[in-house]
Order: structure tokens, then sequence, then C-alpha cells
């Protein structure tokens, strides 16, 4: 294989095992948030029980994201050069201002949130989680800022020409709310809060399953519901809001998402299906006039199809179809089990239904596959450019380093990072199998005495 | 030398390294140390007493490389792309050493404890002599070609010079990492890691004392600016001291102030280590035409000084809470039920 491909499969593979454990973070963060907010609210030490659990769960998830975030930081150098000499006056702002402003923040008060609990008192505490939910959510904000640039780039100009062209920032403020950025920001956090709620529900309802820890599985199991079904919903909001950007920035992505190789007036939707690239043409469930209504508001107007545009320009359309409905068909059934789960626990059914509670237990891995397929949809749609419309993909490529150099790397971080997950399986487990501490129904040290009393 | 944009990012990338160094460098000591304890207890005490903030240090070396790549983009490629392999392995032990952190208090059994503090101390032993020795090459030169590309090998990087820059950083971890442990442990570490601070003292300074020889001897223009301008001597001369004040600081049980000094010579070796490359970032050997400066390497004035706004909120903000963190976490480690 060439250097080319191997570095893709490098960055592919790496930037995905990172995006399993980003999204526990925030969404984790906010679920923490809640159940301390609603302990210092309520008094009622079940919720402190429940932060105390979850605070470790969070710890584990967090420690591999910082691990193989490092590989991230730099992988823009070692494997993409070319791409970092041209796009660094735009692009390198975004990444150091997640270490400023993101980093620095969840890494410093995630020492009081994990170690703490004893040694400051309740309200400190409480802002010490907030703020380390708040540098998780800020870490969204500045990569996605950064990733959108490379998806509508804005505010720049070409400065130089051949090798030593270069982009240069011409207006902060629109690389920052560049065409696509705050779409997908909103899109993106909705879809951590899904894989923190799921997790929470998921774990919450293989307790009730097994009649253990109930008392603790109902509590968080509403809290987590309750955020599952919001987040559930808003991202199919925000999903909808997304493709409409990309309708309009985008358009030989959104056509290969919905496999249109006409440009059609009343576009149907493809509700499932399969591409036949070799007669340029998508067969199976559609509902008509829809595509045309979800791109453009209107049921008539013409959707562009890959026909404009050149067979270089276009992404890989099987590709990008399969990873965009897979993510699609998992935001609605996921919607669908939040539903069904909060119902039944507003009548008070849910823990004599065994079957939903089953179903509960494996939704935690509806929202990790959906965050997944988003990404390489996205990633994949972008194609052939690796800056939209600017760079394409090889063009980015480091001049130095050779095919057999990546392959080592790859294999190297290939072995780390399975036997990282192994770990990180087998340790999530133990800490499930082992359940809430009793302990943690009396808070002790400071957190013991109200606020008012602890100074 | 005049206070440019280009000049305030080379000196705000150095302290953001600079930053680094002090921080992560005693948790990457006690690292290097942490095989030389033996009894499980010992071995908590040790994770424990960076366990509150080795994160938190860690971030600096990730700003720090968001930094490069936002002010020196050109160097950032360069240097990441043309160390490739030295870089991936320095990704691969600060991974260890990160989860085995996490990892090693999370089941009892022997093996399972034995294989993460081999993994923390391997990871810490490897990326601090990784970490030298890169530095060690950018002071030596390192072969740049007409398009700023490096132009040498992997096994170009592992020559004498850059070695013993390597192991001189190990020392001046060790000697860190063990000063802080003395003053974070009580009863029979404690003694024990006053005993090894002492050898580390030791093997630091006969290996800084080398170092300074060969780059006096070897490597004359990482001595340059330094012997045209006598008043920068005064940075070599406070170096020496703060070095010297260490063993003495020390002697004396006055522990705080001995890992002050510590700090205080790793901040004039990074001081030195920039004012005799500055203008350069990579010195280029042997065509230092090709070597890439802060001025061809460097982003537009327009994006340095809206980066210098953005640095201008957050550090202080940054060392705000830092500071508070490290005050709520000071004193002795105790052993609590959150304890690793
Ligand atoms: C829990 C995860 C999850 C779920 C259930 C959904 N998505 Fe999504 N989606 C993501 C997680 C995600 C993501 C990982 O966050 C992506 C990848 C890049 C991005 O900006 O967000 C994404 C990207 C993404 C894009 C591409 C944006 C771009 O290329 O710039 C579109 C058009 C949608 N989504 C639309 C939807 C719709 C209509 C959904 C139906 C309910 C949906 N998503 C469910
Ligand atoms: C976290 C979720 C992400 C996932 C799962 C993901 C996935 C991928 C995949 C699969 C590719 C290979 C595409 C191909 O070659 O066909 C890719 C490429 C790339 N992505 Fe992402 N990506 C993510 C986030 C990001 C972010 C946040 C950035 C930038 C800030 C980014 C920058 C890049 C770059 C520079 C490439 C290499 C060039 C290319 O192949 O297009 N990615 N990514
Ligand atoms: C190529 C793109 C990316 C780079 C360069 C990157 C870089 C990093 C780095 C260096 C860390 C460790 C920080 C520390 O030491 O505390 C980290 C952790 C983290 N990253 Fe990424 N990251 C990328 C993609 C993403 C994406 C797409 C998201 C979320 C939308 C994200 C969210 C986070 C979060 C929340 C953390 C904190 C640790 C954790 O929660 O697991 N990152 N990342």
């Amino acid at each position: 294989m060439d250097v080319l491909t191997l570095s893709r499969i490098q960055f592919g593979a790496t930037i995905a095992f990172h995006y399993l454990y980003p999204p526990l973070s925030i969404g984790l963060g906010l679920m923490l948030v809640i159940m301390e907010g609603l302990w210092l609210k309520t008094g009622n030490d079940l919720y402190h029980q429940l932060a105390r659990f979850w605070t470790r769960v969070f710890a584990l998830t967090f420690a591999i994201g910082v691990a193989t975030g490092i590989v991230m930081e730099f992988e823009f150098g070692t494997n993409w050069a070319s791409y970092s000499r041209f796009v660094g006056d735009v692009f390198g702002s975004a990444l150091a201002a997640e270490g400023i402003f993101a980093f620095f923040l969840e890494s410093g008060f995630l020492a009081v949130l994990l170690f703490g609990w004893e040694k400051v008192g309740r309200k400190l505490h409480f802002f010490s989680t907030c703020m380390v939910a708040l540098g998780a959510h800020f870490s969204a904000v500045w990569i996605v800022v950064a990733n959108s640039w490379m998806q509508t780039p804005a505010g720049y100009h070409i400065v130089g020409e051949g090798l030593k062209a270069r982009a240069e920032v011409t207006d902060f403020w629109q690389v920052v709310f560049n065409p696509s950025s705050m779409e997908r920001l909103f899109h993106t956090v909705c879809g951590a809060w899904c894989a923190g709620a799921f997790l929470v529900v998921s774990v919450s309802a293989w307790y009730l399953l097994k009649q253990r820890h109930v008392e603790f599985a109902r509590a968080s199991l509403k809290v987590g519901l309750v955020v599952a079904l919001g987040a559930s919903l808003l991202q199919g909001v925000t999903g909808h809001t997304s493709a409409q950007g990309v309708a309009k920035n985008q358009p030989a992505k959104l056509a290969a998402f919905e496999g249109l190789y006409q440009t059609t007036s009343n576009a149907p939707l493809v509700i499932a299906g399969w591409v036949d690239e070799k007669n340029e043409r998508t067969v199976g469930l559609t509902a008509p006039y829809l595509l045309s209504f979800l791109a453009h508001n209107d049921f008539h107007a013409p959707v562009t199809g890959l026909d404009a545009f050149k067979p270089a320009d276009r992404p890989p359309v099987t590709a990008s179809f399969l990873f965009f409905h897979g993510m699609v068909g998992i935001g609605f059934t996921l919607i669908g089990v939040a539903l069904l789960g909060v119902w039944c626990l507003y009548r008070g059914t849910l823990t004599q239904r065994r079957w939903l509670l089953w179903l509960l237990v494996f939704s935690v891995l509806g929202p990790q596959l959906a965050n997944q397929l988003g990404w390489f949809a996205a990633e994949v749609g972008r194609q052939p450019w690796l800056v939209y419309g600017v760079m394409r993909t090889p063009e980015g490529l480091s001049a130095v380093v050779k095919a057999n150099v990546v392959l080592t790397s790859l294999i190297l971080f290939t072995v780390i990072y399975f036997l990282l997950f192994s770990v990180f399986v087998f340790l999530l487990n133990d800490k499930i199998q082992h359940g809430p501490d009793d302990a943690d129904l009396t808070p002790a040290g400071k957190l013991a005495l109200p606020e008012h009393q602890s100074h | 030398m005049h206070l440019d944009l280009n000049s305030i990012w080379f000196v705000l990338v150095g302290v953001l390294f600079t930053g680094y160094a002090m921080l992560d460098g005693f948790d990457l000591g006690i690292g290097a140390l942490h095989l030389f304890t033996r009894t499980d207890q010992e071995r908590r005490v040790m994770l424990n007493s960076i366990g509150p903030v080795w994160d938190g240090n860690e971030v600096w070396l990730v700003t720090g490389g968001g930094a490069l790549f936002a002010a020196f983009p050109n160097v950032y490629a360069t240097a990441f792309s043309g160390f490739y392999l030295a870089l991936m392995l320095l990704l691969a032990s600060l991974i260890f050493r990160a989860v085995a952190i996490e990892f090693r208090s999370k089941r009892p059994e022997l093996w399972w404890r034995r294989m993460w503090d081999i993994s923390f101390a391997g990871g810490s032993i490897l990326s601090s002599l990784l970490i030298g020795t890169a530095l060690g090459n950018i002071a030596w030169g390192v072969p740049i070609d007409a398009q700023g590309e490096f132009a040498g090998t992997f096994l170009g990087l592992l020559t004498p010079y850059p070695l013993l820059v390597g192991i001189t950083t190990l020392a001046l971890f060790m000697m860190h990492g063990a000063i802080y442990g003395v003053m974070k442990t009580e009863d029979k570490l404690h003694d024990k890691l006053r005993v090894w601070a002492m050898r580390c003292i030791i093997f630091f300074v006969i290996c800084a004392v080398t170092l300074s020889m060969s780059t006096l001897l070897y490597v004359p223009h990482m001595a340059a600016r330094v012997r045209e301008n006598p008043w920068l001597f005064t940075v070599a001369l406070a170096n020496m001291l703060a070095i010297a004040n260490i063993p003495r600081e020390f002697h004396h049980g006055r522990d705080g102030r001995a890992f002050f000094s510590s700090c205080a010579a790793i901040i004039t070796l990074m001081a030195l280590f920039a004012l005799n490359l500055y203008p350069n970032m990579i010195y280029s050997l042997p065509a230092p035409e090709n070597s890439l400066t802060i001025y061809n390497a460097a982003s537009s004035p327009k994006t340095l000084g809206i980066m210098l706004i953005i640095a201008c909120i957050g550090i202080p903000v940054v060392v705000a809470y830092t500071v508070s963190i490290y005050w709520i976490f000071r004193g002795k480690v105790k052993m609590d039920r959150m304890s690793y």
C-alpha cells in the first residue's frame, strides 16, 4: 500500500478510536452536573451515591480519551505535513485555543472532581464538576470549529503560489463562525449527550434486570431516560439543520449521502436501499418529494445530483450512503426507544417489561455507532477534498514520510489500541459488576456538612 | 533582540515547553524512580503523589504543540514529519504511562500491578530520553533541504551529543521528581527518597558538567550569543547558582526550597537553550541557510496577533486555577477511598 492509503487508514483509525471516549466524557460530564445538582438541591443522599458512582466511570473514559487525544494533536504534523504548512495559519489557532481554554480547564478541575470529594465543600466541588463538564464541551467547540473550517472554509485568502501557497486568516470570526460550524457543533454535542445518557440508562436497566442496587438503579434510570429523550429528539432537529447546511454548502456530499445521481426536482428520500454504482442509480424504499423538502423546505425544489460534478470531484458514493443512512436509522430508533422508555416509566410499568429493559441495556451501542458513522459520513463525504474546494487529500501528505514507516506506526497503534480497548472493557465491566458503593450513601469529610456549616 | 510578534511567540512557545518540563518533569521523574520502590504501599504513594496533577501537567505539552502549530506551522510540520518514528515512540510511551497511572490500582492481582508498574516506569524513562534527544538534535542541527523538509534519517538522530542531552534530561527529571517525592511523602519512603534524591543530584551534576563542556567544545553556535553579549552571562551564572543551591538547601532539609531551585535550574537551562537558538527554531546542518527561523516558519502577523489575544485571556486564568489546585492538594500524600 502507498503512503496515502496508509496515512488515511491511520488517521481514520486513530481518530475513530479517540472518538469512542470524548462523547462519553462530554455526555457523562453533563450527567454528573445534573446528578450532583439534584443532590445539592434535594439533599437526598441517593443522588450523592449516583454522582460518586458515575464519577468513577467518567475517570476511566477520561483517561483513555486523554491518552489517545495526544496522538491526534501531533498526527497533523507527522502524516499531513504539507497540509499543516498550508493551513497552519488558520487551523492551528483552533487547536491552540482548545488547549488553553478547554484541556487546562478540564484537567485542572478534574483533580478536584475525582480526589476532592472529602477535601472541599459541597459548593466548590459542584463548581469543579461544572468546570470539568464545561471544559469537555469547550474541546468539542474548538475541534469542531477546526474541522468545520475544512468542510466549509471561510475568512481566509490564499497567499503565494505552488509549493509556497498557504491560507492566511483575513477574518478570525468568519473562521470561527464558518457556514457549517455552529450547526455541526450543536449536532455533535447532542450526539455526545446521547452517548452519556444512554450509557447511564443501559447500566441502570441492567441492574434492574438483575435486581441489584434497585433503588440506585431506579433513580439513575430516571435521570438517564429523561436526558436521553431530550438529547435524541434534539439530535433529529440538529441533524436536519446539518443536512440543510450540507445541501447548501457541499451539494456533492449530500448527493452522495442520498445516492442521487441525477439532479432532480420533487426528489424522493431514500428510506432504505442500496447504491448501484455501475448503473449510477439507487434502488430501495423511497418517500416521494421528501428529499426536496428536507434539503430546501420546498417539496418541488431541485436537488443537485452527482451529475453536476466531474467524476474526479465526487466522493465515494456507496460508503457515504451507507454511513449516512446507518446514522439516520439509528437516530430514529433511539428516539423510539427513549420515548417508549419514558412512557413506561411514567406509567410505572417499566420494571415489569423485561424485553424493554433488555432493549435499554443494548441501547448504549446506538449512539456510539451513530457517532462513528456520522463522522465517517462527514469525512468520507468531504473527499476528494481535504479542505473543501481548496486542497485535495493527496496534496496534504508529508513529503518525507515513507510507506514502511507509516506501516510500522500503524501496526504499533493497532496493537496498543487493541490492548487499551480490551483493558477498558474489562475495567468498565469490573466497575459495573462492583456497583455503587454503599459508603457513598453517607457523605463523609467536608461533604457531610450542609454548606452553611462547612466553612 | 527587538520584540516583534514573532519573537513574542518564540518566547511564549518557550514558556509553554518550559512549563511542561518543570511540571511534567517531576512526574516523569517519579515514574522513572517508580521501580526502585519495593512494596505495593510505597508504589501507591508514589502514584498518588502525582495523582491529582499529572494530567494537567501533560496539557502543557499538548498546548505547546498547538501553539507551535498555530504560530510556526513550518516548524510543526518539518519537525514532526521529520522525527516521525521518534515521535510515534514518544506518543506510545506517553500513552502507556498515562493509562498505567489510571489502571494500576483497579485490580488487586500481582501480575496486573506489575504490568502497569513496568509500563509506568518504562513509559516515563523512554519519554524523558526521547524529549531530551529531540532537544539535543535541535541544538546540534539537523539536515534540512531547500524546501524546508527534513533530509536525514531516524538513526541519524541518535548521535552522541543528542543522546547525552537525552540522558541529562532523564537525570534532571529524576532529580526533580525525587525532590518532589521527598516533599510529598513521610516515614520510610521519605527517607529512601532522600537518599535517591542525593544520588540523582550527583548524577545530574555530572551530566550537566559533561554537557556544558561538550557544548562549548563541539557545538559552538549554541554558546555564541552568550559569548557575544557578556551581560547574558548572568543567565548562565543564575543557572549554575540554581544547580549549586539544590544540594545546599536539600542538605539543610529545606526541601521546598530545593524544589524551587530545581525549577529555577530548569527555567534557566531552557532560557539558555532558547537564547542561543534564537532566531532559529530548527538549526540546519550542514546548510545553515536552510534553517527554519521565527520569520520564515511563522504564521502571518494577523494570526500571531489574534493568538496573542487568546493567550493574554487564557494564560492568566490557567495560571490562577492551576495554583489553586496545587494549593488544595498541598501537603503529604494521605491515602483515602479515592486514591489510586
Ligand atoms: C448519537 C449520534 C448521532 C445520531 C443519532 C445522529 N447523528 Fe448525525 N452526526 C453525528 C452523530 C449523530 C456526529 C458524529 O456528531 C456528526 C459527524 C460530524 C458532525 O458534525 O456530526 C454527524 C453528522 C451528520 C451530518 C453531516 C454533517 C456534515 O457532513 O457536515 C448530517 C447531515 C447528519 N448528521 C444528520 C443526521 C440526521 C438527519 C439524523 C437523524 C436523526 C442524525 N444525524 C442522527
Ligand atoms: C472524531 C471523529 C472523526 C472521525 C471518526 C473521523 C474520521 C475520518 C476518516 C474515516 C478519515 C479518512 C477519510 C478518507 O480518507 O476517506 C478522516 C480523514 C481526516 N480527518 Fe477526520 N474524523 C474525525 C474528526 C476529525 C477532526 C475533528 C478533524 C480536524 C480537526 C479531522 C481531520 C481529518 C484530516 C486532516 C483527515 C485526513 C485527510 C483525509 O483523508 O481527508 N477529522 N477522518
Ligand atoms: C483530530 C482531531 C482531534 C484532536 C487533535 C484532539 C486532541 C485531543 C487531545 C490532545 C486530548 C488530550 C487532552 C488532555 O491531555 O487533557 C483530547 C482529549 C479530548 N478530546 Fe480530542 N481531539 C480530536 C478530536 C476530538 C473530537 C472530534 C472531540 C469531540 C467532539 C474531542 C473531544 C475531546 C474531549 C472531550 C477530550 C477530553 C478527554 C476525554 O474526554 O476523553 N476530540 N483530544
